[in-house]
Formats: C-alpha cells, sequence, structure tokens
C-alpha cells in the first residue's frame, strides 16, 4: 500500500501529509470514542450516519468535481431495504445492511449509468429527477407504509452475538461503521484510481487526452459514493429504528450539500464537521419548529459569503495542510 | 378486586418505603404538530390545556411539581419518535400527551411501551392504538377512527347518501378511517364507488376532486384532517361540486375547520365530535378561562380538552398512588382502575385495551342566520352514548383483551 502511493502520489513530501491526516484521525477517533459518555448517544449515532452520508458525497462532488442532486435516494433506499428486513424478514443486522447497501449500490449504478453522460446542471437535474422517481416510488410502494415509514425496526443481534438494543453497544457498532467507510474514502480517493479521479475533476479533456476512459471511472466512483451512501442510510434506519419519507426527500439531498459545503468541499474532515454542525442545529434549534429553515438559510449564506471553503477548508488554508 | 389492589399498593409501599413514594415530580411532553395542518386543533393550545389541568389538579399545593413541555414533531414519524425517545432518555419525560398524526403517534406508543413511560393520546384518530396496536402504557382518550365512521357513516347512509367516494390522506389515519368507514357503509347496505390517496397535506386537491365528480357518487367521505380537509371542502365549494347535487362527508372536522372554513363554506356539514364548547355549564367555563389564555382567543378544540381531561385523570391516579411510581404500565393500570370524572366529558372509564369510553355527538354545522356570534357554529343532531359509541371489546384485535 505504502509503495504504491509513493509511487504515484506526487513526489513532493507525501509522508507528511500521510502523517496530518493519521494525527487527526486519530484525534477524531478519540473524540468519537469519548463522546457517548457526556452527549446522548442516539443524536450522536444520527450525526454519524449524516456524516458518513456526507462523506459519501463528498466522494463525488469534492473529488470528480460531479454535482449530485438526488443522493438521498441512496439513504433513503437502502434504509428502507434494511428496515423491511430486518423487520420483516428478521434477518441480522450486518445482512440488513449488506442488502441495503447492495440495493443503493444497484439503484447507483442503474442511475449513475445515465447520469454521467451529461456535465454540469444537466447532470445534477438527472440525478434529482431520478431520485424523485424513487420518492414517489417510496410513497406508493406498500411495504414502505407510506406516510408512517417502516417503524419500531428491531436492532437485532450483531452476528448473532451483540445486543445491539443496548444504546452504547449500538452506538459503537455505528461508530465502526463510521470509521471503516471513511478510511475507505480515503483509500479509494489516495490510490492511483483516486489520482485519476482528480484528474478527471480538474480538466476532463485531457483525462481523455491521456487515454483513460473517463465514463468508467466517473461511474466506478458513482457507484461506490452510492453504496457507501446507502452504508450510512442502512446503519441509520437500524440505529433509529425507523425508516421514513424524511430520507428519499430531494430536500435530504439539499441538505447533504449543505453539510458538505459548511464543512469543507473536497476535504477528508469537512463533511463529517458539516454534518454534525448541521445535525446538532436541527437537534437543538427544533423548538423553533419552521425557523431552522430560516436560521440554516442564514448560516449557509454567511458561510458562502465570509468562508467560502468551508470550516475545515478555512483552518486547512490557515494551517497549509491539507486536511 | 380492591382488595389486590390495596395488597398491591401495600406491597409497594413496603418494597420501596421512602425514596420512590415521595417522589412527587411530573414532567409532561405535549408532543404536537406546533406549525403546521394540526397546529390548530392540537399544537400549543394542547401545552396551555396540560397546564391548565396541572393546576386545576390541585397538587401544586400539596407538595408536587409538575412542568409542561412542547415539542414539535412536524409530522414526520423520525421526528417525532426521536423527539420522543430523547424526552424519555435524557428529559426525563414521565408522560407524553396529544400527539395529533397517527403515523407519529404510532411511533411514540411503541416507544413509550419500550420505555414503560405512559402515552395519552387525544389528537390521533386511528382506532389501531386501542386495537392490534393497543399496549399497557397507551390510552386512547378523545375519539377514534371507529366512533367517526361508525356515527357519521351510519347517519348519512341513513339519510339516503348510499353511493360513496373517498378522498383519503395517505397514511395511517386516512386509511384506518377509511377502512373503518368502508365498513360502516357497506354494513347499512350502501357502496363504495371508489376511492383516491392524496399525500398529507395537500394544497391542490383539483385532480382528486374531479375524480370524485366523475365518480357518480351521492357522498363524497374526507378521510382526512386539519387542513387538508378546509382545503378540500374550500375546493370543492369552488369547482361547484356541493352544488352539483354531490355531498361532503367530513369524517373529521374540528372546530378550528369550521372557523377557518367560515359558516357560509361549512354550513349543513354533518360529523362526529366527543365535544363541544358550548355543550353546558362545565364545558362553558372551562372553555372560557382556556380561551382567555390563547393568544387569538379560541375556544378548545375537542382534542385539547380531550388532553385536558387526560392530563387531570393521570395526576389523579398519581395522588391515589401517593407519589410517582416512575413505573408507566402501574400508573396506567391504575387510570383504567379508576372512573372518570370531569367537567369536559362527564363520566366515564378507560377500558382494558386502553380505550376511554364516553358518549360521542352528531353535529351540523349552522347556517349563517343561525349563528349568534363568533364560535356560535353547532347544532348537535344526535347523541351516541358511550357504550355504543365506540368498537366492541369482544371485536377488538387487542391482545389485552381477554377473550372467553
Amino acid at each position: 500500500m505504502t509503495a504504491a502511493t509513493d509511487v504515484l502520489a506526487p513526489a513532493a513530501a507525501p509522508a507528511p501529509r500521510r502523517r496530518d491526516f493519521e494525527v487527526v484521525f486519530a484525534l477524531m477517533a478519540a473524540l468519537l470514542v469519548a463522546a457517548p459518555f457526556v452527549v446522548y448517544p442516539v443524536f450522536l449515532m444520527q450525526a454519524l450516519c449524516f456524516a458518513l452520508f456526507a462523506c459519501a458525497f463528498n466522494l463525488l462532488i469534492g473529488y470528480v468535481g460531479l454535482l449530485s442532486f438526488g443522493h438521498a435516494m441512496f439513504l433513503g433506499s437502502a434504509g428502507y431495504v434494511s428496515a423491511h428486513a430486518a423487520k420483516e424478514w428478521g434477518v441480522t443486522p450486518e445482512l440488513a445492511i449488506l442488502l441495503g447497501v447492495l440495493t443503493s449500490g444497484a439503484i447507483g449504478l442503474v442511475v449513475g449509468a445515465l447520469a454521467i453522460r451529461r456535465q454540469g446542471i444537466y447532470f445534477a437535474m438527472i440525478t434529482l429527477a431520478l431520485s424523485q422517481m424513487i420518492y414517489f416510488f417510496c410513497l406508493q410502494a406498500p411495504f414502505t407504509h407510506g406516510e408512517d415509514g417502516i417503524q419500531s425496526v428491531p436492532r437485532g443481534k450483531l452476528f448473532g452475538v451483540l445486543d445491539l438494543a443496548d444504546n452504547m453497544t449500538m452506538y459503537f457498532f455505528v461508530l465502526a461503521v463510521f470509521l471503516g467507510g471513511f478510511l475507505l474514502i480515503y483509500r479509494i480517493i489516495h490510490s492511483p484510481f483516486g489520482q485519476v479521479l482528480k484528474a478527471i475533476r480538474e480538466n476532463e479533456p485531457r483525462a481523455i487526452s491521456l487515454g483513460y476512459s473517463v465514463d468508467r471511472y466517473k461511474l466506478a466512483a458513482f457507484v461506490m459514493s452510492a453504496a457507501l451512501a446507502g452504508l450510512a442510510g442502512a446503519t441509520k434506519s437500524l440505529a433509529l429504528q425507523n425508516a421514513s419519507l424524511t430520507d428519499v426527500h430531494w430536500s435530504m439531498s439539499g441538505e447533504v450539500v449543505l453539510m458538505t459545503l459548511i464543512g469543507g468541499l473536497g476535504t477528508m474532515f469537512g463533511p463529517v464537521v458539516g454534518a454534525f454542525v448541521i445535525i446538532a442545529m436541527l437537534n437543538y434549534l427544533a423548538q423553533f419548529g419552521q425557523w431552522v429553515l430560516v436560521i440554516q438559510g442564514v448560516i449557509f449564506v454567511v458561510c458562502v459569503l465570509a468562508f467560502r471553503r468551508g470550516v475545515v477548508g478555512e483552518i486547512g488554508a490557515l494551517i497549509r495542510r491539507e486536511l | 378486586m380492591r382488595l389486590t389492589t390495596a395488597t398491591a399498593i401495600a406491597a409497594l409501599a413496603l418494597s420501596s418505603l421512602g425514596a420512590m413514594a415521595q417522589d412527587k415530580t411530573v414532567k409532561i411532553g405535549n408532543l404536537n404538530d406546533m406549525s403546521s395542518l394540526y397546529a390548530d386543533v392540537g399544537g400549543p393550545g394542547s401545552t396551555v390545556a396540560a397546564q391548565m389541568a396541572a393546576e386545576d389538579s390541585g397538587l401544586a399545593a400539596k407538595g408536587w411539581k409538575i412542568e409542561v413541555i412542547g415539542g414539535d414533531h412536524q409530522n414526520k414519524p423520525d421526528i417525532g419518535g426521536g423527539i420522543a425517545r430523547q424526552w424519555y432518555d435524557v428529559d426525563g419525560v414521565d408522560v407524553i400527551v396529544d400527539t395529533p398524526n397517527s403515523g407519529v403517534a404510532l411511533a411514540v406508543n411503541q416507544i413509550t411501551k419500550d420505555k414503560n413511560r405512559v402515552f395519552l393520546n387525544s389528537g390521533a384518530a386511528s382506532s389501531d392504538l386501542t386495537g392490534k396496536a393497543c399496549t399497557p402504557n397507551t390510552i386512547h382518550w378523545t375519539y377514534d377512527t371507529y366512533a367517526l365512521a361508525n356515527t357519521t357513516g351510519k347517519a348519512v347512509v341513513k339519510a339516503g347518501g348510499d353511493t360513496w367516494f373517498f378522498l383519503t390522506s395517505d397514511y395511517a389515519f386516512g386509511h384506518a378511517l377509511e377502512r373503518d368507514t368502508e365498513a360502516v357503509v357497506l354494513a347499512n347496505g350502501g357502496k363504495v364507488n371508489g376511492k383516491v390517496r392524496h399525500p398529507l397535506n395537500t394544497p391542490d386537491f383539483s385532480s382528486f376532486l374531479l375524480q370524485a365528480q366523475t365518480s357518480k357518487a351521492k357522498i363524497i367521505g374526507l378521510a382526512n384532517a386539519g387542513g387538508d380537509t378546509t382545503n378540500a371542502i374550500k375546493q370543492a365549494s369552488e369547482f361547484g361540486i356541493t352544488a352539483g347535487g354531490q355531498q361532503l362527508a367530513a369524517l373529521l372536522l374540528f372546530l378550528t375547520d369550521v372557523n377557518a372554513l367560515g359558516l357560509n363554506v361549512a354550513q349543513g356539514l354533518t360529523f362526529t365530535e366527543s365535544f363541544y364548547w358550548d355543550a353546558n355549564e362545565g364545558t362553558r367555563a372551562f372553555s372560557e378561562r382556556f380561551a382567555k389564555r390563547m393568544k387569538n382567543g379560541a375556544k378548545p378544540t375537542m382534542v385539547q380538552a380531550g388532553t385536558y381531561s387526560a392530563v387531570l385523570h393521570y395526576l389523579k391516579a398519581l395522588e391515589a398512588l401517593g407519589g410517582n411510581p416512575k413505573d408507566g404500565a402501574k400508573i396506567v393500570a391504575k387510570m383504567k382502575e379508576m372512573p372518570t370524572d370531569d367537567a369536559l366529558f362527564g363520566k366515564g372509564s378507560i377500558r382494558a385495551d386502553g380505550r376511554k369510553i364516553h358518549p360521542v355527538y352528531l353535529f351540523e354545522v349552522k347556517k349563517p342566520a343561525e349563528s349568534k356570534g363568533a364560535w356560535d357554529y353547532y347544532k348537535l343532531k344526535a347523541t351516541v352514548p358511550a357504550d355504543e359509541a365506540f368498537r366492541p371489546l369482544k371485536d377488538s384485535e387487542c391482545p389485552l383483551v381477554k377473550k372467553g
């Protein structure tokens, strides 16, 4: 692994950059391990699932430059499938999540194959249109229970041993899933494959002229992003014990854009910070009812005007490191 | 029965001597739609009602500390469930009250059972709460889809409205209301020509109403509630559907809906409720006090009245237990054992399945000329006694009801 990175990464100091990541990652992991002893674990689980979702989204927009405006379909459909599998078929949680991931990956393959043929705003519109189709499917399909959603999903026993009904056990399972997904994304970005993705982001015609089959790279990245978003959705439906229309609604696709932008587009840690900020806002400002949307809008405007690189992006620029 | 209870209480008092019996703090959470289509029906008004019940219980003078908080579930089961979980886990809420929107109510129902707290539902309609989804921790207070369907459905079919088309809100409540009403219509010799389902909180009913119009059914049954019902009624009147000879049957209509529609549009609608502010001295006195505390001076709906009545009875049960045992199933068992009595719903009782029993009334909206002033909207057409209004216990799917 090290050899491959060394050969393909730019010659200028790959080692310190890697060490930066390791330090910050260890810091984040330590914080997250300690967090449930201070903060309500169910809230943290929700935030972690959204953080993974935002990271998956960031893989696409931050590193390939594709703005998908329909990522809620992957989050939501995986959530529905794993909730249904866990509740109606009584499968174990790991299998339920796997089924969810496979579903969103398959949807990602179909949607991606259609969407990557266009660029820019048209790409965003195609993903939005297809995600609306998924939304209306979920509204009408009998197994999703329409407006009620799938409720009281059993968390089950992990590998048939660990009882996830306990909030703490569930939290550490979610944390493991999140950290696993996060490292996987890091690995993807820093692999030769990831280098090609970045090349496509910077200059697509040049990547084509260098002989890369750009469409295949884009499609592969799209499917990976979809599957990881599905991983987040499937885990979320087990952690919060429900799957509902909120997760497939287009406003969720907007929310993930907001999370990524506030945290920092194209940074590893940005989406995580963004997700925690937005979810904390939704949670702690809930008593203001619909004013939450207004407050969100104001924060978004301030973010775009004042720190365009997002929280983590600005910090990174300040200390001249890539985070 | 009484002896066993006495023994049970004695056993509790002995086993837990001080700590539990002396716990005299109660936290009541009003989980509601605070900003959208059900906000007028329950909403902040239910928090006021719960506060009034806490004051009227007179427990504060006896050293109890009662706190009422409110939360907005935004009509989303995931958000409502999240708030309920957090209230129980972190904020130490003992009882969740009201909670319109059957989807959210069913989510809270399950969580309440898992955490062994108390859920006093007033605002949701689905009869499943005391049917197949019943729990030893839930009491369904004010009304349900069975009572609505049974009363309105029967009355309309008997008056000659024997062909129906349903306009149904597409979630638990709408489905339950449609199912229960359809059964009543068929049982009374009527026919259902068709049905269409619309998403919750729909601003535009035109396509649904046109389908209803072409169905040629005599009655268009509105199996929805709150803002959806008022929108459908207004638009039906604009389309000339009501003028064209088809009749609307609002299966669930609240006082605030009639207020929003105005008597010109709403006149003649027949529907079922279990509380009307202008029924007797007791309800008028309560409603006046209530209206003074509301920003817009609104009279209480049956949902808000039910919240008051339920909280009052809950606090009576706690007083009888001598303290807050923090054991939901036990409190609910005590509530079921005690007869209910308050100024708003009169004397009543709570059945084994968690269904609160009281009479329900068939009302008709007055013509503008008949109304004497603001909030004077209803005339009473019929009273259904308590034991006939709700689903008989023998038909209940509730596992708590022992058959045989």
